[in-house]
């Protein structure tokens, strides 16, 4: 069984549908990534999946239990985690806060996490006392991410992970992308980046216009004519 | 000069309590508080009634009337603002004003509108280095020390003092990471409105307790966490401390009866140059 | 109570009810159509009185005066010189987050009570301007308040009809765009800041018509007349229990409010003596929490917007996106 199914998911805001009736899974261990144009509603997709924009119909299944309709509080407890594509530090809290945030419902000690997020992230240990908000954006891209990775979530979403980034970030951030998902941790993604998103999934889905266009593996829509007329520029 | 600067120095310290408070809820709760000086002055009138009107020692008084006022403050946000909190900030703000007039009429309904003190007769003064210095007036400053070491321990060392300035950075990650925002909106009022209370008794100790005194301080309260960047309670203090130093040394240049016009002329001055307040914070 | 004493609060109903619909219709052009925060009506009302009693006096040597103008240039002068306040109040807030401009407007409505009580040379400071002149009272004597109430009703009128043109002319579509969506207005290439300045500066020149004859009616003048319970927060009451975006409501809830307002006056001063101060803050009390259970239960008011102009705006955005999606 899937770890996270969604299944005829309607969603919008104010009195327009974004989505109509859209269908994803993830299974365990899973980089699955979303591609699609501008606009075509994968961020959408991605928080409603994760109880910020209310779903007017479908269903969200995450391991084995019904979670539509819950609020981000609720899911976060149940071991999935959100890394939104803007603003997804606390730019006034040094590095070690912001991890510490990431922990706020943890029960014990965190401080052996944060010292594996240090192993993953070594820039973090040297900057530790650092202000987030200080930090280039590729730095603060990987504090968004051990941030999220504070609660050893079973998955986790990453809207945009390279946006705006250099290429060098870039291909930074995506191979700590894989080396989470390594560490045993699934990964829903949304990539502008197809090429580069999709090379490192298992699989993907090609979103247009809030419906689902193709969903296959990472290595066939590579390959894939449409895909890469649509996306791929060739 | 120097005895003006210490008055200032004093002043400041009031100010600056009930600025943190209020920059805090603005940030976290995007509202500008309106009844902020208000519950300043419930504070101390609630000290009132325990020290003169129950005896009570006057340490017990302050502690039961900061407890209660904060307990008032968070009643009063799950009465009337929590459920306006959905409509816009604008509301809320008027609510405010509306609450304001609430508090400030219940107590002189309760305390009548003659000014009362906590003491009655005339201290003597201390003469340090030259400068007078009332007793009262040196419990006022060290509790205002304490306080602002307090207030900084709080949100620098603690997991909900962390919280809370994470809220106030980034409202939807803080709720997007877990971060139970309700509990912190119930923190961020005990937070205000206590150190409220506390700034409203000092103010009390300091001169005479007069329903209109939190009316009075709303706006050198604001112009302190407005100069102070809006966003940052550490700003807050070094606002308060800029407004109360002008306050105090404007009367060496104009009359004293247009003190609390200084500190409305320089926030007007600053928002024409510099909007974003003196020490950073978002516009 | 006899007929005489009916007719008697009748007239003072119309009047009063009046002169404060007049400041209503006033921040209804600022709050109820634009969105703008002005807590300081009271000091653009204050300037009104002030000016127009010091414009229209004979010379009086407890305070500036001697000028002697008619009534109707004491009026004019007084939302004249509101409207000034209003820009210069205007220019350094308008451009900045809406509170900012709320508490400036307090500032200045406490400056200015500061400065009528201290300048003694200029306003006779806490003794206060008396024997203001009221227009044509020779000729009317015993019925002067029913003249003077219909003075003010069609002072009131004119007001309201001067609004209900420019609110439905482009220019008052703009003013609501602003305060629908400041970001769109923006975008279809309005400025923003202009149209606020205009509607602030316009709203306060009624509440400074307001106080003139607010002054013309009493006869005199002291800072105790404009703390903010009375010049302020009373029209705030008033536009929100009539309803905000509507000029009818203004002057309804002007109306309602006033009669809520000195009916209470009656029963404190029913009361015992050794009550009275109490049941004053009582009073007072009694306001703040309509002004609550109304934002609460009713915010929109009695009347509520008018619906025939919101439409036009509230659909815009809409088919904005609609196209876009
Ligand atoms: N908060 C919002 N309110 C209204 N419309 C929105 C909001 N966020 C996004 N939209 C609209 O939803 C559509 C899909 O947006 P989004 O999910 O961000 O697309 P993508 O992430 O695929 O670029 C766009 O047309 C966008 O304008
Ligand atoms: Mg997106």
């Amino acid at each position: 069984m899937a770890l996270l199914e969604v299944s005829g998911l309607r969603a919008g805001y104010a009195e327009v549908d974004i989505l109509h009736g859209v269908n994803l899974a993830v299974n365990q261990d899973e980089i699955v990534c979303v591609v699609g144009p501008n606009g075509a509603g994968k961020s959408t997709l991605m928080k409603s999946i994760f109880g910020l924009v209310r779903v007017r119909d479908g269903r969200i299944v995450f391991q084995g239990e019904d979670i539509t309709g819950l609020g981000p509080s609720q899911i976060v407890r149940r071991g999935m985690c959100y890394v939104p594509q803007n603003n997804n530090v606390f730019p006034s809290l040094t590095v070690e806060e912001n991890l510490e945030m990431g922990a706020f419902i943890r029960q014990g000690d965190f401080r052996r996490k944060m010292e594996e997020m240090f192993e993953l992230f070594p820039i973090l240990k040297e900057r530790r006392r650092q202000k987030a908000g200080t930090m280039s954006g590729g730095q603060q891209q990987m504090v968004a991410m051990a941030r999220a990775l504070m609660l050893d979530p079973k998955l986790i979403l990453l809207d945009e992970p390279t946006a705006g980034l250099s290429p060098k970030f870039a291909e930074l951030v995506l191979e700590k992308v894989t080396e989470i998902n390594r560490m045993g941790v699934s990964v829903l993604m949304i990539e502008q980046n197809a090429r580069a998103g999709l090379a490192i999934s298992h699989r993907g889905y090609v979103l247009t216009m809030g419906r689902n266009r193709l969903d296959d593996t990472g290595q066939a829509l590579l390959a894939n004519e449409e895909v890469g007329r649509l996306f791929l520029g060739g | 000069m120097a005895q003006l600067i210490l008055y200032g120095l004093i002043y400041g310290g009031i100010i600056s309590l009930g600025a943190i408070g209020l920059t805090l809820l603005v940030r976290i709760l995007k509202f500008s508080h309106f009844a902020h000086g208000d519950m300043m002055a419930l504070g101390a009138y609630l000290t009132l009634l325990f020290r003169v009107t129950m005896g009570l020692p006057m340490w017990l008084s302050v502690a039961l009337a900061v407890i209660l006022t904060a307990v008032a403050a968070v009643l009063i946000d799950r009465i009337f603002y929590k459920p306006l909190r959905r409509t816009s900030p604008a509301i809320l703000l008027i609510a405010s004003v509306g609450v304001a007039l609430v508090l400030r009429h219940l107590i002189q309904f309760f305390w009548g509108a003659a000014p009362q003190v906590y003491q009655r007769g005339v201290e003597r003064p201390y003469i340090v280095w030259g400068l007078r210095i009332r007793p009262t007036q040196v419990w006022i400053l060290v509790m205002a020390v304490v306080l602002v070491i307090a207030v900084w321990l709080f949100l620098q060392k603690t997991k909900t003092g962390k919280a809370l300035r994470a809220m106030a950075d980034n409202m939807d990650l803080a709720a997007v990471s877990g971060i139970d925002t309700e509990r912190m909106v119930v923190w961020t009022w005990v937070l205000g409105a206590a150190l409220a209370a506390a700034a409203g008794i000092m103010l009390g100790m300091d001169t005479q307790l007069r329903p209109a005194m939190g009316w009075l301080m709303l706006l050198p309260i604001f112009a302190a966490a407005i100069l102070g960047g809006l966003g940052n309670p550490y700003g807050a203090i070094a606002g308060g401390m800029i407004i109360a130093l002008s306050q105090e040394l404007s009367t060496m240049f104009i009359n004293t009866a247009y003190k609390p016009a200084v500190a409305f002329v320089l926030m007007v001055l600053l928002l024409l140059v510099r909007p974003q307040g003196l020490f950073g914070g978002k516009a | 109570m006899e007929w005489g004493g009916i007719i008697g609060y009748g007239l003072f109903l119309l009047i009063y009810g009046g002169i404060y619909a007049i400041s209503a219709l006033g921040l209804n052009v600022q709050w109820g159509y634009t969105g703008l925060f002005n807590i300081g009506v009271g000091g653009f009302f204050l300037v009104g009185a002030y000016t127009s009693a010091i414009m229209t006096k004979g010379p009086d040597f407890s305070h500036l005066g001697g000028f002697g103008q008619p009534f109707l240039v004491g009026v004019l002068a007084g939302g004249l010189l509101a409207a000034v306040l209003a820009l210069l109040i205007g220019i350094p807030t308008l451009r900045l987050r809406g509170d900012y401009l709320a508490i400036a407007t307090i500032g200045i409505a406490e400056t200015l009570r500061l400065i009528v009580t201290n300048e003694q040379q200029l306003t006779a400071g806490v003794w206060g301007i008396g024997a203001i002149p009221k227009p044509l009272w020779s000729t009317f004597g015993d019925s002067y308040n029913a003249f003077y109430a219909v003075v003010v009703l069609l002072a009131m009128v004119l007001v309201y009809f001067a609004i209900e043109r420019g609110i439905r002319s482009p220019w008052g579509r703009v003013l609501k765009a602003v305060r629908e969506d400041e970001a769109v207005a923006q975008a279809v290439g309005k400025d923003v800041f202009r149209f606020k300045l205009q509607a602030l500066v316009l709203g306060a020149f009624f509440m400074g018509v307001a106080g003139a004859l607010f002054a013309h009616f009493v006869g005199y003048i002291s800072p105790e007349a404009f703390e903010p319970m009375n010049a302020t927060f009373l029209v705030w009451v008033m536009l929100i229990v009539g309803g905000s975006g509507n000029s009818k409501g203004a002057m309804l809830g002007a109306f309602i409010v006033w009669v809520i307002w000195s009916g209470t006056e009656f029963v404190a001063a029913a009361l015992p003596p050794t009550f009275g101060p109490r049941a004053h803050a009582l009073r007072i009390v009694l306001i703040g929490l309509l002004l609550m259970a109304m934002l609460l239960w009713r915010p929109q008011g009695v009347l509520g917007e008018e619906r025939q102009v919101s439409k036009l705006v509230r659909n815009e955005p809409a088919g904005r996106s609609a196209q876009g999606g």
